[in-house]
C-alpha cells in the first residue's frame, strides 16, 4: 500500500466545459499523440488495422443522451481522464508504490520503473481512467502532461496540456485549483463547476462545468405579439413602406 | 517532496526541431508545427500564429503522423496487370509511367483533346489542375464541388460575392446571435468551433437547425429539428414574418442591395422581369434626390425602395415591391409551412421575433467613419449582431440553390451581411459573379482551351453547347440540365463516359477521388460501370489513370497508378487564385513544403503534371525551345506569373517585400518556410466591414492584387440571369433549351428564391418510402482517408444507422439489432443503433466509414468492412423512372450539385446477418496489410 501526500496548497488540474465540448476528440488524439512520444513507455495499439482494434487512450470522450423532462433529448460529451483526485483510491491501492500523488502540485503518477502492471488500481479507480498498455505491460494514466507544464524547452504560453493547448473550442482549462483566486477557481464559481460522481468521495481536482439550460421555452407576453404587422399583404406592404421611408433620414420626397 | 517521490525530468527535449507546414488532414488547412526528432516526424500540434486555426487542432490534425506513417501508402508506379477490378498490378518505374501515359494523351491532344476527362478531387491545387486541363486543351476539368457544396457556393457568389467558409465568417467578435443550418463539422471544421467557443465564452446564443442534434447542434442553446430538405421554407417564412412586421433593414436594402432597382414588369414585353437599364447598361434606380432615373452606382444617388417608373407603356416597379408580393403571401405564413417543415408555426414566430429583436433592437455601431462607392460618408459603421452559417446539410438536395439563396436573402434583409456581428467576407472575396471568368469550352486540337473551364454564366449565350444543342462537356456542365453548373459534376463523369452521353471518351484521369466507393452515387453501378466491356472484349471507358498517395478502393479500377506523396512530404501552395484560407480581417496564403522526403518510389502529383505537360509540349510547361518550363510544382509555385504581378503565392514577392502584387521571387518558398509557412496582410481597419461597398477596401482589394480596376457591387438578392434562363425557357431568345426542360427552368430558376419539395419526393413514393436518410462526416474522420489511421479508426471503426424514438419502437428494435434499409435504388442490411434527439422521420449514419475489403491496408475483418457501410449503395445518380419516358438527373437543376440529402427509404428488422450487405468481393490489395501491432517512440 501507498501513502498519499498531506494535501498540496497547490492542486493543478482541468477544468472542462461541458457546455462548449462539441465532442470533436481533439483532446483525445493530441493526447495520444504527446504521451507516445514523451512521458514513460509509448501508447501502444493492437490489431492497428485488423478486426478489434484497441490502443491505450490517457484521455478519451464519451457521449450521453439525456432525456429533458420536457423539450427534446440532448447529447452531452463528456471527455474523461484521470481527475487527480485529493483522496486517490488509486495510489493507496497500489503494492509498489509506483503510483504516488505529487506532493508539490497533486498530479498523480505512475512511476513505471515499479508498476508490475497488477492492475488493482485500474481497479480501484471508479472513472475508469487508467489503461494498462498491452504492449509494455505498465498502467499509463494522465499525467497532466507534467512534462510539458514546467518544460523550459516549450515557451511558456505552451506550457500546459497538450489536450489544453489543442482544444478547439476552447473547452478545456488548465490551472491551479487550490488558488480561489486563479482563472479557473474562479470559473468554477461563476459557472457551478461540479465533482464528477462525489459520492465516491475521492474528492477529484478535475472539475466539470455544467451545460447551460437548453431549449428554455421563451415567456412571452400575450397581450404583445412576437411581431407586431405592419401590412397584411404585398400592397399593404408597399403603403407602409413609403411612409417608413419618408420617416428615414433626409426621407421626405 | 515525499521521500518515496522519484525525481523527474519536467523539462525534458521536446524535439530536434520543428517544421511549420500546412495540414491536409481535411479541407480546412491549418496551420501544423511538425515536430522533429531524428529526422523523423514525432508529432504534430496546431501553429500559434496561424491564422486558420491560431493554434489549435482537431483529432485529424493531431493523428497526422499516423496517415504520414500509414501502412496503405503506395509505394510505386503500377501497372494493371489483372482484370479492372481485381487489384492485381505489377510495379513499374516512373519513366515506364510517364511514357505510358504520354502514349495514350498524345494522340488524344493532338486529335480530339476532349476524350481526356481530367477530373481531381479533393485536390487543393485547383488553379494549378486546371491549367494543366486548359493547356491540354479538354472542357472536361473540374474537381469534386460538384457533389460537394456547389450550390452553396454558386447561390453565394451570385446572390453577393461570397457564400460562408472560404469566402465569409460570422463576426465572432460581435455576433449576438448564431444560427447554425446543416452539418457543418465538415468544412471549416476548427474556425467553427473557435467560433462557437468565443460565443460562449461571451454568452451569446447559438440556434442549431438540423434534423440530427450532436456535434456543434449538441451545444446549441436551441434545437430545431427540421425536416430533411425544408430548409428553404422555413428560412422563408421567418423572412414573411420578418416582413410583415416591417423588421427589415430599409437603409441597407435602399443603398446595397438591388431591392431598389427597376424591374420590368409587361409580359409581353422581351424585357419582362429583367432590369431596366440605361445606355451604358447600368441597372437604373430611381434617385430619392431628384426623383428621376439614375444608375445603381451614381455619385450622390440615394436609391428609392418603393418608387415606380412608368414608360411607353410599361410600368417598372422595384425589386423590393416583389419581394413583398412574394414574401408576404400567405403561402409563407408559419401556419402554411410548420406541417411540412415539422416546426409548429409559434416557434417559427419566435425564432423570427429573436431574430428581430436582436438585429435592431441590440444593434452596434462602431465609430469607423467610411465612405461608400457613391461618394456618401457614414460616420459609423453599424451592425445587426445576427449571424448565419450553413454547409452541405442545405446545399445537398435538388433544392440547394434555391435553398442557399433563401438563407441569404435572409441575412441581407436583416442588413447582417459585411456588417458588424453579422457576416463578413475573407478576402480576396468579396467578389460578384460578374466579376469571376465565364465558363470556356471552345475545343482546338493540338492546342490550349479557349479560356478557364469553369465560371459563372450569366444567360443562355454562355452555356457550353454545340451548334446542335449537345453539351460540350461530359459532365453536362453548363447545359440546359443545369445551366450554373459552377463546379462542374464529377458524379456524372464516369456514367456518362459509360454511356457515351454525351459522347465517348479515351481515358479517364483523376486525382483523390475515390469514385468506386464514398465518392459516387450507386457506387456497385460505378464499380460495374468502370469494369465493363465491349462487344469487343475492350473496356466502354478505355483507359484510365488515377493518382492517390494512398491503397484507396479507387486503386483497383485504373489502368495506371501514379503514387503521390503524404502531404508532409510534398511542396504545394494555398492560393489565393484557388481556395484560400483568409480571415475577415486579412488576406492569407500558405504552403506545404517537404518537411521529410519520401521513402518511397512516389512523386507528388503536381509535378508529375509539370513533367507529364512537358512530354506533352503543352503551352505553360515548355519553354520556347521545348524543354520542360518547370522543373516541378516548387518552380511553378515559384515562377508562374498568371496575371501581371500575380502569381500562386502573394507573399514576399519581388525582393521579398513586395505583397499581393510583384515579380517573381526566386527565394519566396523559403520567405514562407520562415514566416512559419504562411503569409498574411491584414486589412485597414476603415475597410474591415462593407467591403463591396467600401471605396477603402476596393483601393485596397486592387493595390494587392485581388482584381484589377475597383469592382464596387451590389448585393443581388433579385439575380437577373436566373431570370434569363427562365425567360429562355418561356420561349424569349434565340438560343432554346429542349422542350424536356422547359417545365423545370420555369418552376426552378426563379428570379427570387423560392421553395419547391426535393424532387425525390416527386418520383419516389413518400408513403412507401417515409423516412429520410441522412449522412455526417464526424468531426474526427475526413472522408475515407481516415480509415488507415490506427488511432482515428479506434474512435469511428464503424457505423451504426441512427433511429428515432418513433421508428426504434414501431419496429421494436432493440440494442444489437440489424435493420433492412431500401430506397427506391436498392436495399442495405445495417445495424442500428436509438438516438432520440432525432427529427421523428429521420434516420442518419457517418459518412465514409464503410470500407471495402482488401483497401487501404486493412484486414478484412475489419469493423469498416464487416459491420460499415455506405448510404451510397441506395442513392442513384439519376432518378427512378416517373413514366415520362425520361430519366431525371437527382441533382440540383440550376447546379447540378448532387442531392445525396433527398433520398428516402423504408426501414424494417431484418435478422442478423454475418455480415452489412451488400458484400463485395475482397479486392487485392497492392501494399499488403498493416503490422498487428504499433509502439513506437521516434526519440528512441
Amino acid at each position: 500500500m501507498t501513502q498519499l501526500p498531506p494535501p498540496s496548497a497547490k492542486k493543478l488540474g482541468l477544468v472542462i466545459d461541458l457546455d462548449t465540448c462539441v465532442g470533436c476528440h481533439a483532446c483525445v488524439i493530441s493526447c495520444k499523440g504527446w504521451n507516445t512520444e514523451n512521458y514513460g513507455a509509448p501508447l501502444s495499439d493492437q490489431n492497428a488495422y485488423g478486426a478489434d482494434p484497441s490502443g491505450t487512450f490517457l484521455n478519451r470522450v464519451h457521449s450521453y443522451e439525456v432525456q429533458p423532462e420536457t423539450g427534446p433529448a440532448q447529447l452531452i460529451h463528456v471527455p474523461k481522464s484521470c481527475l487527480h483526485c485529493e483522496d486517490a483510491p488509486c495510489v493507496t491501492v497500489c503494492p509498489t508504490g509506483a503510483s504516488y500523488k505529487r506532493a508539490e502540485d497533486g498530479i498523480v503518477l505512475v512511476n513505471e520503473s515499479d508498476c508490475i502492471g497488477c492492475g488493482l488500481c485500474a481497479w480501484a479507480c471508479p472513472y475508469g481512467a487508467r489503461e494498462l498498455d498491452a504492449k509494455e505491460g505498465v498502467m499509463k494514466k494522465c499525467t497532466l502532461c507534467v512534462d510539458r507544464i514546467y518544460n523550459e524547452n516549450l515557451p511558456e504560453e505552451d506550457r500546459q496540456p497538450a489536450c489544453v493547448r489543442t482544444c478547439p473550442a476552447g473547452a478545456r482549462h488548465f490551472g491551479d485549483l487550490g488558488d480561489p483566486d486563479s482563472d479557473v477557481s474562479q470559473l468554477v464559481a461563476e459557472r457551478g463547476g461540479m465533482d464528477l460522481m462525489p459520492e465516491q468521495g475521492t474528492k477529484p481536482v478535475n472539475k466539470y462545468l455544467p451545460p447551460r439550460p437548453k431549449d428554455v421555452v421563451p415567456e412571452f407576453d400575450i397581450l404583445a405579439p412576437y411581431l407586431e404587422p405592419v401590412a397584411s399583404d404585398g400592397k399593404g406592404f408597399v403603403g407602409w413602406l413609403d411612409k417608413a421611408l419618408s420617416s428615414l433620414p433626409g426621407g421626405a420626397k | 517532496m515525499s521521500l518515496d517521490q522519484p525525481q523527474l525530468d519536467t523539462s525534458p527535449k521536446v524535439s530536434d526541431e520543428v517544421r511549420k507546414t500546412t495540414c491536409y488532414m481535411c479541407a480546412c488547412r491549418c496551420g501544423i508545427n511538425v515536430h522533429m526528432k531524428d529526422g523523423k516526424v514525432a508529432y504534430i500540434e496546431g501553429n500559434k500564429d496561424h491564422p486558420v486555426n491560431q493554434g489549435v487542432l482537431c483529432a485529424k490534425g493531431s493523428a497526422g503522423i499516423m496517415q504520414h506513417n500509414a501502412p496503405s501508402r503506395l509505394r510505386a508506379p503500377l501497372k494493371r496487370v489483372g482484370e479492372r477490378g481485381s487489384g492485381e498490378f505489377e510495379e513499374i518505374s516512373w519513366d515506364e509511367a510517364l511514357e505510358l501515359a504520354t502514349s495514350w494523351l498524345k494522340p488524344i491532344r493532338e486529335t480530339a483533346p476532349e476524350k481526356l476527362a481530367f477530373f481531381t478531387g479533393r485536390d487543393q491545387s485547383q488553379s494549378f489542375t486546371g491549367f494543366w486541363a486548359q493547356g491540354f486543351g479538354t472542357p472536361n476539368f473540374a474537381a469534386h464541388g460538384g457533389f460537394c457544396s456547389v450550390n452553396m457556393a454558386a447561390a453565394g457568389i451570385y446572390t453577393m460575392g461570397g457564400a460562408f467558409w472560404e469566402f465569409g465568417q460570422p463576426d465572432w467578435d460581435h455576433t449576438k446571435l448564431f444560427m447554425l443550418f446543416g452539418v457543418a463539422e465538415d468544412h471549416d471544421s476548427n474556425p467553427i468551433k473557435m467560433g462557437i467557443g468565443k460565443i460562449k465564452k461571451r454568452g451569446a446564443r447559438m440556434i442549431g437547425v438540423n434534423p440530427i442534434r450532436t456535434g456543434y447542434n449538441a451545444v446549441a442553446d436551441d434545437w430545431v429539428g427540421i425536416t430533411p430538405g425544408t430548409d428553404g421554407l422555413f428560412i422563408l417564412a421567418l423572412v414573411h414574418c420578418l416582413m410583415k412586421a416591417g423588421k427589415v433593414d430599409l437603409d441597407y436594402l435602399a443603398r446595397f442591395t438591388n431591392a431598389s432597382v427597376l424591374i420590368n414588369e409587361d409580359p409581353k414585353s422581351d424585357q419582362f422581369g429583367l432590369f431596366l437599364r440605361d445606355a451604358d447598361g447600368q441597372p437604373q434606380v430611381i434617385d430619392r434626390n431628384t426623383g428621376a432615373l439614375a444608375p445603381w452606382n451614381g455619385q450622390g444617388v440615394e436609391p428609392d425602395l418603393s418608387a415606380t417608373y412608368r414608360a411607353k407603356g410599361v410600368t417598372h416597379r422595384p425589386v423590393f415591391h416583389l419581394m413583398a408580393d412574394r414574401y408576404l403571401s400567405d403561402d409563407y405564413a408559419p401556419e402554411a409551412v410548420a406541417d411540412r417543415c415539422g416546426i409548429p408555426a409559434e416557434r417559427i414566430r419566435a425564432l423570427a421575433a429573436d431574430l428581430a429583436r436582436v438585429a435592431f433592437d441590440e444593434a452596434i455601431a462602431l465609430d469607423r467613419p467610411w465612405t461608400d462607392f457613391r461618394g456618401k460618408t457614414h460616420d459609423k459603421m453599424v451592425g445587426r449582431p445576427v449571424s448565419f452559417h450553413a454547409m452541405r446539410g442545405i446545399s445537398a438536395h435538388s433544392n440547394g440553390f434555391q435553398t442557399c439563396r433563401a438563407l441569404h436573402t435572409l441575412q441581407i434583409i436583416l442588413g447582417a451581411v459585411e456588417t458588424p456581428g453579422g457576416m463578413r467576407f475573407k478576402p480576396p472575396y468579396p467578389k460578384p459573379a460578374t466579376a469571376h471568368p465565364k465558363p470556356h469550352g471552345k475545343v482546338t486540337p493540338g492546342a490550349a482551351l479557349d479560356g478557364p473551364h469553369l465560371g459563372y454564366t450569366q444567360g443562355p449565350e454562355d452555356l457550353l453547347l454545340h451548334d446542335d444543342g449537345s453539351p460540350k462537356r461530359i459532365d453536362k456542365a453548363y447545359s440546359w440540365d443545369n445551366p450554373m453548373s459552377a463546379h462542374g459534376l464529377m458524379h456524372m463523369v464516369i456514367s456518362n463516359a459509360h454511356a457515351g452521353d454525351p459522347y465517348k471518351i479515351d481515358t479517364l484521369f483523376m486525382y483523390m477521388a475515390n469514385m468506386s466507393w464514398n465518392s459516387s452515387m450507386n457506387s456497385g453501378g460505378v464499380m460495374k460501370m468502370l469494369t465493363d466491356k465491349d462487344e469487343n472484349g475492350d473496356y466502354v471507358i478505355p483507359r484510365i489513370i488515377y493518382s492517390d498517395a494512398y491503397s484507396s478502393e479507387m486503386v483497383a479500377y485504373a489502368d495506371l497508378i501514379l503514387p503521390d506523396t503524404t502531404y508532409l512530404e510534398r511542396h504545394d501552395c494555398i492560393s489565393l487564385l484557388d481556395r484560400p484560407i483568409c480571415e475577415a480581417d486579412g488576406v492569407a496564403d500558405a504552403i506545404r513544403w517537404p518537411v521529410v522526403k519520401p521513402d518511397r518510389d512516389v512523386r507528388g502529383f503536381q509535378s508529375v503534371l509539370c513533367d507529364l505537360g512537358a512530354r506533352l509540349g503543352m503551352p505553360g510547361f515548355v519553354n520556347e525551345d521545348g524543354s520542360q518550363k518547370y522543373q516541378d510544382y516548387a518552380d511553378y509555385i515559384t515562377n508562374h506569373i498568371r496575371r501581371p504581378g500575380v502569381g500562386p503565392l502573394a507573399g514576399f514577392r519581388g525582393n521579398g517585400d513586395e505583397h499581393g502584387r510583384g515579380e517573381a521571387n526566386p527565394n519566396q518558398i523559403n520567405r514562407y518556410i520562415e514566416n512559419g509557412g504562411f503569409w498574411i496582410e491584414h486589412v485597414p481597419e476603415n475597410a474591415a466591414y462593407y467591403k463591396p461597398f467600401s471605396n477603402d477596401y476596393q483601393d485596397w482589394a486592387v493595390k494587392m492584387g485581388f482584381y484589377d480596376a475597383v469592382q464596387p457591387y451590389i448585393f443581388q438578392l433579385y439575380v437577373e440571369p436566373l431570370r434569363k434562363f427562365q425567360a429562355a425557357a418561356e420561349g424569349i431568345g434565340t438560343r432554346q433549351p429542349p422542350d424536356r426542360l422547359r417545365g423545370q427552368i420555369k418552376a426552378t430558376m426563379d428570379p427570387l428564391p423560392i421553395w419547391y419539395a426535393p424532387f425525390e419526393d416527386g418520383h419516389v413514393d413518400p408513403a412507401e418510402f417515409p423516412v429520410h436518410a441522412l449522412t455526417q462526416r464526424p468531426m474526427a474522420m475526413y472522408h475515407s482517408w481516415g480509415t488507415q489511421n490506427a488511432w482515428l479508426r479506434q474512435i469511428h471503426g464503424h457505423n451504426p444507422l441512427y433511429v428515432p424514438t418513433k421508428i426504434w419502437e414501431a419496429n421494436g428494435f432493440q440494442d444489437g439489432d440489424w435493420a433492412k434499409v431500401t430506397s427506391a435504388h436498392g436495399s442495405i442490411v445495417v445495424p442500428v443503433a436509438h438516438q432520440a434527439s432525432l427529427n421523428e422521420n429521420t434516420v442518419w449514419t457517418w459518412n465514409a466509414i464503410g470500407k471495402r475489403k482488401g483497401a487501404w491496408a486493412l484486414d478484412e475483418g475489419a469493423p469498416e468492412a464487416t459491420k460499415g457501410f455506405l448510404l451510397n449503395h441506395l442513392i442513384h445518380e439519376l432518378l427512378p423512372p416517373r413514366g415520362d419516358g425520361l430519366r431525371w438527373a437527382n441533382s440540383d437543376p440550376v447546379t447540378g450539385q448532387a442531392a445525396w440529402f433527398d433520398l428516402r427509404v423504408k426501414i424494417e428488422k431484418s435478422a442478423v446477418p454475418n455480415e452489412a450487405q451488400p458484400v463485395l468481393p475482397p479486392i487485392k490489395s497492392p501494399v499488403g496489410k498493416g503490422p498487428k501491432e504499433l509502439g513506437w517512440k521516434v526519440g528512441e
